[in-house]
């Protein structure tokens, strides 16, 4: 900091701030904003909040798009909760042991398999969603190698339905899991595991009483990444998913988009940001109580 | 009984072989200590015991029974580890109960062990303290209590005092005999220092290149040192060399660049035996060699000092002989005072005092 001077100190301190206010929370009250103000048949299609009249100023707002939302669309929350948890859980399931064996391999291997983690990101997220549509069609490579192996009789449904959508889910935000858990167990001091061993811990031990505690953070990053951005996902259950797939993403679009009622589309976003913030409340006290030990 | 045999065990990593054909048995309430300097397979011997590596060849056994094939978890012995490796998601008690805990100890019982335990080492106060709070010698002592708490067959330190800063070296390493006499534990100490071995150790093993040099009790390894390695490695040393030839009172050693040949120690039995003209080494402590500032009758070499170097209550006087050979003596202080750099001394010891070196 030295021969900054005090304003370029406050400068560089504001910055992030200056930030944050411009890109996050001046939309964020943007959208606050239209989601308390009524539908409207104009450009922008919604009354505004404020309006000058003879009278002075007069606020216009109401919480009727929030009430709507209550009772309407709690299933599609919970169903979006519950896609979203689900994936997660698939993600922690395969990634753990992913993350394990790569940081397991030889120093010299790791980059390489790391590489492939993220391989995926080279190629556009749209196209490697269309091609699970190719691969899970009942036409596709996946029903025919089935259907040829003499294992199923008729194609299998695997696309436009429940499982097309966690498998897209799972398979899109593996990399977040892995990459997080691989930082935290890569860190674990392997004369741990020995101690453990030493005293009288078999692996399946060491795993649950020494490894597993020791890459909780880990754990909790990884949930974290893929579970946010899962709940509010649109392209995933809007390509992969049915007519039955009820997801907050798909109906914030079809509200903004195809019912031009905006107000209705920012409760939809706003209660979401809502919801979101509690695991990431929950998270930051385990991060403090960890930080604590 | 012995509590631990190995016969011929081996174990090489690509193209060096860190242990080679070790054999060693040590009996019950040993304070062993395995000395060598770094690299010279002490470490990869005592993975070797605790399960950590397979060994290539040879046999472990424990207590009578093979361990080659048996896991670490199922070893019967505990090891203190050189960083310690305490679980820092655990508090202390937890630390010392985890071993308990994995053998399915009911928790009264367990309670009572920890606490027994953390006595032992005077960290009961510490009980719910986490490993980061703790100073570097409370964490060995904790790594101490765990490493107890299952009353192994055998305990296995790694360097265990390699971490800690002098003084608390020294109290350690008294507090590590006491604790050791107390519950008549067989300890195997691994480290590189001498001087640690030979102040800790019942017994020492000195290693040299994967293979070991000499067992023997501390003042068997300091005394009578079999090899110039030993006598090199563990404490500073003199070494003269020189042709062995027949004289009047026996036989005696022809050093290069010495006028009178000097007397072999009488236990030099072996070395006494061979014929005349053989090549030997004599082996001289520096607080045997003596300094006289008149020639003393007999053996003889003259000096001079080329350096005093005070170390408190005693000083190393560095000589340089005319030959060109150096030679160092430990003299006290107060003697070295008057021996100044430059002055002219004589340089004799007893010839007990010296051990011939075969190797």
């Amino acid at each position: 900091m030295i021969g900054l001077g005090r304003w370029g100190r406050r400068a560089l301190i504001g910055l992030p701030f200056l930030w944050l206010a411009v890109f996050f929370l001046l939309p964020l009250a943007i959208v606050a904003g239209i989601s308390l103000s009524q539908s409207a048949d104009a450009i922008p299609p919604f009354r505004p909040l404020l309006s000058a009249t003879s009278a002075g100023l007069h606020l216009d707002a109401t919480l009727a798009n929030y009430r709507e939302l209550a009772e309407g669309c709690l299933r599609v929350y919970l169903n979006s909760l519950g896609n979203a948890a689900l994936a997660t859980l698939l993600c922690l399931l395969i990634g753990y042991p992913v993350a394990f064996a790569i940081a397991r391999t030889p120093r010299v291997w790791r980059p390489l398999l790391l590489f492939l983690v993220v391989l995926p990101f080279w190629t556009s997220f749209l196209i490697r969603v269309y091609a699970w549509i190719a691969l899970l069609q009942p036409s596709g490579l996946i029903n025919r190698l089935l259907v040829a192996a003499g294992i199923v009789a008729a194609p299998l449904p695997l696309l436009y339905n429940g499982f097309s959508v966690e498998l897209g889910l799972a398979y899109s935000y593996l990399p977040f899991m892995i990459l997080p858990l691989y930082g935290s167990l890569v860190q674990i001091d392997e004369s741990l595991v020995e101690a453990a061993a030493d005293l009288g811990a078999p692996p399946w031990h060491v795993l649950a009483r020494v490894i597993l505690p020791l890459t909780l953070p880990g754990i909790a990053a990884g949930m974290l990444l893929v579970f946010i951005p899962a709940v509010g996902e649109f392209v995933i259950p809007d390509l992969l998913g049915g007519p039955d797939t009820l997801m907050v993403g798909k109906l914030l679009w079809q509200e903004f988009f195809d019912n031009v009622d905006w107000p209705a589309a920012g409760a939809l976003a706003m209660a979401l940001v809502a919801i979101l913030t509690v695991p990431l409340l929950v998270a930051q006290r385990l991060a403090e109580r960890a930080e604590a030990r | 009984m012995a509590v631990l045999d190995i016969i011929a065990a081996s174990k090489r990593f690509a193209a060096t072989i860190a242990v080679d054909r070790v054999s060693l048995s040590i009996e019950r309430g040993e304070f062993f200590a395995l000395l060598g300097p770094s690299g010279c397979g002490k470490t990869t011997l005592l993975r070797l015991i605790a399960g950590f590596e397979t060994p290539d060849g040879g046999t472990i056994l424990i207590d009578g029974a093979e361990m080659n094939a048996v896991p670490p978890y199922a070893r019967p012995i505990n090891m203190m580890f050189q960083s310690y490796a305490l679980f820092p998601h655990l508090d202390v008690a937890g630390n010392v109960a985890f071993g308990l805990r994995q053998e399915g100890m009911e928790r009264r019982r367990r309670d009572a062990r920890v606490a027994e335990m953390l006595a032992l080492v005077q960290m009961s106060t510490y009980a719910r303290r986490r490993p980061h709070e703790l100073s570097g010698g409370q964490k060995q002592r904790v790594a101490l209590a765990r490493a107890l708490a299952k009353a192994p067959k055998l305990l296995l330190l790694d360097e265990p005092l390699a971490a800690l800063d002098r003084k608390l070296r020294e109290e350690t390493r008294l507090e590590l005999r006491g604790i050791q006499e107390r519950l008549g534990t067989t300890f195997l100490v691994v480290t590189h220092d001498q001087e640690e071995a030979l102040g800790m150790a019942s017994r020492i093993a000195v290693m040299h290149e994967g293979q070991l040099v000499q067992i023997g009790t501390p003042a068997d390894i300091y005394e009578r040192p079999k090899s110039r390695f030993v006598a090199d490695f563990v404490g500073a040393v003199n070494l003269f060399e020189g042709e062995l030839v027949d004289a009047a009172g026996g036989p005696c050693l022809a050093i290069a660049g010495v006028d009178t040949p000097v007397a072999l120690p009488q236990s030099a039995g072996a070395a006494a035996g061979a014929t005349a003209g053989t090549t030997l080494a004599l082996a001289l402590r520096p607080e045997r060699l003596h300094l006289s500032a008149e020639r003393p009758s007999g053996f003889a070499l003259a000096a001079t000092v080329a350096s005093t170097d005070y170390q408190g209550g005693q000083s190393t006087i560095h000589l340089a002989a005319a030959s060109g050979r150096k030679m160092r003596a430990h003299v006290p202080s107060a003697t070295a005072r008057g021996l100044a750099r430059g002055a002219a001394v004589w340089a004799s010891w007893r010839p007990d005092d010296a051990v011939v070196l075969t190797e």
